[in-house]
């Protein structure tokens, strides 16, 4: 598998600390395996809280090995931002997908899940079935 | 018929109008919301009218595609996508002609309104910009002031209501009795688009 490319991984949250924190935490608790490409697109460019569509354009290009890219987002503006880079067509690399999961859970199970060099559609999968772990 | 001139005028005045209601705008997006409405669509529209001043599309689509890509990237909040699509569809449901009758920006700000509802998911009476653009679109056909009274009228109807939508929705009961930035923000467009028309 290690002549496959990885899936990237974009996570983008209103907060550049808890894009990265989340990124590093996902990266730690997939261990070794495939090499996955994971950026974060925290905050605003001038480092406030919010969401910049510039960001996030750079992440999703900087992780991008072909495979496709995972997208993750908190709320708000950043599901709303990349949506609308989306449907603008030549903003985001091909094959990137604005994935419907928990923002911390899902993260680590589709950067964990991208490690094994599994392919879009299960990195996706794998991230969206974190809702449905329970906590209490 | 309306050209690349009025689309113009119509963005540089709602970036005036943007600039004189920031304050305001912001205000209002203090009780139910994280309070920087007005300043961020003041950064995205300054940015919309310096790029139309370089660029100078010359199309009615034109102006307004760019308009939107311009908020979509600098806006920063939730505003700058919902905006951003709200002009980009509306230009690209103009097409590439030199000049649009009143009609063609009916059915096209229409398209646009409808690209919003998707964007966001929501609809009349969640308490958001749509109670503004949905009666402003259907007065429009009678002409551009009686899209500005239904517009203020729509931001005014939505005092009462509930929000579900966006951050304001977390607050429950407690967002009633606030009149919605959005839809306040919105009304500020329509108006803009009447005093490009010289209502």
């Amino acid at each position: 598998m290690s002549d496959v490319a990885s899936v990237g991984i974009v996570l983008v949250s209103h907060s550049a600390e808890v894009a990265s924190a989340v990124a590093e935490l996902a990266k730690g608790l997939a261990g070794g395996g495939t090499e996955v490409p994971v950026a974060a697109a925290g905050g605003t460019e001038g480092g406030g809280l919010g969401t910049s569509a510039e960001l996030i354009a750079a992440a999703a290009a900087s992780v991008d090995r072909g495979a496709g890219v995972a997208v993750l987002t908190d709320l708000g503006s950043a599901v709303l931002t990349v949506k609308a880079l989306l449907a603008e067509g030549d903003e985001l690399p091909d094959g990137t997908r604005l994935v419907d999961a928990p923002f911390v859970e899902g993260a680590v199970a589709a950067v964990v899940t991208a490690a094994t060099g599994a392919d879009l559609a299960a990195v996706e999968a794998a991230a969206a079935e974190a809702y449905s772990y329970r906590k209490v | 018929m309306l050209d690349a001139d009025f689309f113009r005028r119509w963005m540089t005045a709602t970036a005036a109008s943007v600039d004189r209601e920031a304050e305001r705008l912001t205000d209002l997006d203090s009780p139910i919301g994280d309070a920087d409405h007005g300043s961020n669509l003041q950064r995205g529209f300054t940015a919309v009218t310096a790029t139309l001043e370089k660029e100078a599309p010359g199309t009615p689509g034109g102006v307004l595609t760019l308009a939107g890509r311009q908020l979509i990237s600098t806006v920063g909040g939730a505003s700058g996508p919902l905006y951003g699509t709200l002009l980009r569809r509306t230009g690209k449901a103009l097409g590439d002609a030199t000049e649009v009758s009143a009609e063609q920006l009916t059915e096209a700000l229409r398209a646009g309104v409808e690209a919003v509802m998707t964007l966001g998911g929501a609809a009349t009476g969640d308490k958001t910009m749509i109670d503004t653009l949905v009666p402003a679109v259907d007065a429009l056909g009678t002409g551009f002031a009686a899209a500005r009274t239904a517009a203020e009228q729509g931001a005014l109807s939505t005092t009462p209501l509930q929000a579900r939508k966006g951050r304001a929705s977390y607050l429950g009961e407690r967002s009633i009795g606030h009149q919605d930035p959005g839809a306040t923000s919105a009304a500020l467009l329509i108006a803009a688009l009447a005093e490009a028309a010289g209502e």
